[in-house]
């Protein structure tokens, strides 16, 4: 369906990546938002709490991120879109209920606009060193999905995506912002809302008593319902059946994880998103994310003067990874570079599809700043020999 | 709940409507006090004659965290400590939901602590039936936020020398707007209470005091379960509108039970369509009742 | 390569100077069809000290967020006109309000000093200081078509104050052309940064 109009800025706008986040949130339905303030993110809230009263959503500021997060898994089964927004530290609190939303196949987003870490680490500046966190972060065997804005537009046009990704899989989306896109003011173009489309949660029509909240019939996901709809259905943490009823065995452990599992893994070609540019016959691709992504399409023009065939491969949607194209890339190029603001996180996924074949180079960068292009220049010049 | 043999079982328990009856039996021991606290609510329940498919429960983890499991309503399991933030978030993205959350006290006040005092600063329209058994039981007896100085635990073999929470003060103190205690066998005037607080708003707190027959009480060498049930109700003075400084629990001593505060004051959501209203008047659009669900 | 200009913007907290690199990048990215990215400087800093900001303005996509050695450099205080002085580029154009700077002159810099504290008081409200200084400030680098600033202004300041705010702008406007003539005499070329 096409987005709501209330929850949509139509217009060209001059606004930083965390604006144009909650302003992506807004037109993708989003209408309840718990959140605990943390830098670099704070600006996505205080946009949403202003502009919430306005189109019928409501914004709590919670006591902690564990709240925020438990917060918004409830809200989710009312049929409300739901978002929390947060940065590493936070981020680490909300991993339990990360795991309890994917448990659940509850459909929300949650924003990380990464700063550096460890810990504290820098409140105010630039680190990309959340990204296995967002993927292994919470305990046990989980899929989800995630993605990486490299602009305010995409900061914008990705969120929407995100919560469409969240209801189609029925999973957590991690938006992994990082904290240079976030704070960066550019143009952000909102379209009208009969442009921008939207996937609306849809509810089972099932009568109560025919329902049950995790059957599934061979299909990916399970039906959802609302709660207060009458349905007195049962949903928990605890490995359960299709009843939604803890059940403490092998056996059910093997039918309801591995399918939660697989419902990302088995359609990861349908989920994964990526641009590329002269891939084919390069010798050397690098593979980036959000601002890094950037700074590297300068690298690669400043190599290409120096005569390297660069080909580029941008991740767009991070996780699930696009390990097939990966695959057929390292059969035939001469290597992989990997700039990213961390001491090592995507290189290990690249270096795992390549399985050999091209060898993947960090280029890491510790955080506070983003890479001089120079040096992903010079890694990519001395990957190519 | 044991059956003694050549018992015929009733046709349906009265309260078998409001249960989940493919999940029996139940996960509780023998004389646990839990049980009787889910007969309450379901009595209560059915008196109100609220609409069930508009209540839902949340509840945590441990022993009363099965609570919501075996209700038959809308009903959450969520994780350790955070039913109360999981449950404002329903009432908050379906506001016309009557929101219960039935947990144990390590649930609510130790690992959810944070949560419990902050829904009742903010008055969130919740229900919280708390059962309060002075121990970690379904992990095996280790000290609880609430566990009696000088009573053993699994962790405080020796004695615990920690000082507990007072919870009815705890509750009144940060703002909720109903709060009472009773133990487990004050079956009628357990159920009276839930009914009143059923009709009321605003974040209320019921604690219900129960025997861990298992664990509390044989760490402490203090009978069977049926037995401290009994010690419970015998040492437990009725005192209502008691000031809640005075309801601290010491350990196998007496201690006050009763109906300590009943007040009308605004909800969170109260306040905030309130407040909207009038600093943004025409431009504020509340969420409506059935929530902000989007649809064509 | 395209060509690319760098800016800071600094003075201290209060004096609008985030709201000032907005109507800049507002105006270049949404008025007059160029590529604008603006960084602000987050510190703990509070209202009074040092604030800061930059832009990078280019006809194609700023794929580099942050700035090196600006070609243009907006000052509004003293102890921003110390810490950023030696950055600005040796052929750079100072901007500076001439009642706060200490200005030093450098040879081959260009630099334009502007009352605007003194000029915004008169308009009546100290506060439109910064969106005199951007008047001047198009007049002095002609970096944006000056339609595309007023547009910029108006659309960037909060409702009610446009007409206060393109007084203000006006004014700085003018009070350029008053102390440094106006258009092709003072016209200035902006180096483009090797990146």
């Amino acid at each position: 369906m096409k987005a709501d109009p209330a929850g949509v800025l139509t217009g060209v706008h001059y606004l930083d990546g965390d604006f144009a986040c909650g302003e992506g949130a807004m037109a993708a339905g989003c209408r309840f938002v718990a959140g605990y303030p943390i830098t670099p993110s704070t600006e996505v809230v205080e946009r949403i709490s202003r502009r919430f009263p306005m189109m019928g959503g409501t914004f709590i500021q919670m006591e902690d991120e564990l709240a925020s997060m438990a917060a918004v898994t409830g809200g989710v089964w009312t049929g409300t879109k739901c978002m929390t927004v947060t940065s590493g530290p936070g981020f680490s609190l909300m991993m339990e209920n990360i795991g309890l939303a994917a448990m659940m196949e509850t459909p929300c987003v949650v924003v990380n606009v990464q700063r550096g870490g460890p810990s504290t680490g820098l409140p105010t500046m630039v680190g990309q060193g959340d990204m296995m966190q967002a993927r292994w972060g919470s305990h046990g065997d989980y899929e989800l999905i995630a993605l990486s804005p490299q602009s305010p537009q995409e900061a914008f046009d990705l969120t929407i995506v995100a919560f469409n990704l969240a209801e189609v899989w029925r999973v957590p989306v991690m938006f992994m912002m990082d904290e240079c896109v976030g704070h960066m003011t550019e143009k952000v173009v909102i379209p009208p809302s009969d442009e921008i489309d939207i996937v609306p949660r849809v509810l089972s029509d099932k009568a109560p008593g025919d329902y049950l909240p995790y059957e599934v019939n061979g299909r990916p996901v399970p039906e959802f319902v609302r709660v207060g709809d009458g349905y007195r259905f049962h949903t928990t943490g605890l490995t359960h059946d299709e009843r939604g009823y803890p059940v403490m065995s092998v056996e059910c452990q093997e039918d309801s994880v591995h399918r939660i599992i697989n419902k990302i893994r088995l359609n990861a070609n349908d989920i994964v998103r990526y641009d590329e540019e002269n891939v084919d016959g390069a010798d050397v691709v690098v593979v980036a994310y959000g601002i890094t992504a950037r700074v590297t399409r300068m690298a690669i023009d400043m190599a290409r003067t120096e005569g390297v065939k660069v080909g580029f491969l941008r991740l767009i949607v991070v996780w699930p990874f696009p390990e097939d194209r990966i695959r057929e890339i390292a059969s035939s190029t001469k290597a992989f570079v990997v700039p990213e603001i961390n001491y090592g996180q995507m290189v290990l996924e690249v270096e795992r599809c390549a399985a050999g074949k091209a060898p993947a180079i960090l280029v890491p960068h510790g955080g506070g700043g983003v890479h001089d292009p120079a040096v992903i220049c010079q890694a990519i010049v001395e990957a190519a020999k | 709940m044991s059956t003694p043999p050549n018992t015929p079982l009733p046709e349906e328990h009265p309260i078998a409507p409001y249960l989940r009856m493919d999940r029996m039996p139940h996960i509780w021991c023998p004389t646990c006090g839990i049980g009787t606290v889910v007969k309450c609510f379901a009595t209560a329940l059915e008196e109100t004659q609220l609409d069930l498919d508009k209540v839902t429960i949340v509840s945590g983890i441990g022993c009363t965290g099965r609570v919501a499991g075996y209700m038959n309503l809308d009903a959450f399991h969520t994780t350790h400590g955070r039913a109360i933030p999981f449950a404002t978030g329903i009432k908050l993205g379906r506001p016309e939901l009557e929101v219960v959350v039935f947990s144990g006290d390590g649930d609510l006040t130790g690992i959810g602590g944070n949560h419990f005092i902050h829904a009742a600063r903010r008055n969130m329209d919740l229900l919280v039936i708390l059962v309060n058994n002075f121990i970690y039981g379904m992990t095996g007896g280790q000290n609880a936020p609430t566990t009696p100085t000088t009573a053993r635990s699994s962790t405080m073999p020796f004695g615990n020398f920690e000082r507990p929470f007072n919870l009815p003060h705890l509750a009144a103190s940060c703002g909720a707007t109903f709060v009472s205690r009773w133990t487990c066998l004050h079956i009628r005037r357990l159920t009276k209470c839930i009914r009143t607080a059923l009709g009321r708003k605003g974040f209320r707190f019921i604690e219900v005091i129960a025997p861990c027959s298992t664990l509390y009480s044989r760490l402490n060498r203090l009978g069977s379960g049926l037995d401290l049930i009994k010690f419970y109700h015998d040492n437990s003075e009725i005192r209502h509108g008691a000031d809640t400084r005075e309801l601290e629990i010491g350990y196998q001593d007496s201690f006050v039970c009763g109906n300590f505060v009943d007040e009308e004051r605004p909800t969170f959501l109260d306040l905030m369509n309130a407040h909207y209203e009038e600093v943004l008047g025409d431009r504020y659009v509340r969420m409506p009742p059935e929530g902000g669900w989007i649809h064509e | 390569m395209s060509e690319r200009t760098e800016i800071r913007i600094t003075g201290f907290g209060g004096q609008g100077v985030v709201l000032a690199g907005h109507i800049i990048g507002h105006a270049c990215a949404v008025n007059a069809g160029k590529h604008a990215t603006m960084i602000q400087s987050f510190g703990p800093e509070a209202r009074g000290s040092a604030c800061s900001t930059t832009l990078a303005v280019s006809d194609t996509e700023v794929l580099y967020p942050y700035i090196g050695r600006p070609d243009i450099f907006v000052v509004m205080s003293a102890e921003g006109y110390e810490k950023y002085r030696d950055e600005l580029i040796d052929d750079g154009i100072l901007v500076y309000e001439k009642d706060l700077v200490p200005f030093k002159a450098k040879e081959g810099q260009k630099a334009y000093g502007v009352s605007s504290t003194r000029i915004a008081e008169e308009i009546g409200r100290a506060i439109v200081q910064n969106i005199v200084m951007l008047g001047f400030f198009t007049a002095a680098t002609e970096i944006v078509p000056l339609k595309a600033m007023r547009e910029g202004v108006a659309e960037s300041v909060p409702a009610g104050t446009e007409e206060l705010n393109l007084r203000a702008f006006d004014a700085g406007f003018e009070a350029f052309q008053e102390s440094y003539g106006s258009g092709a005499e003072k016209k200035i070329e902006v180096a483009p940064v090797g990146n």
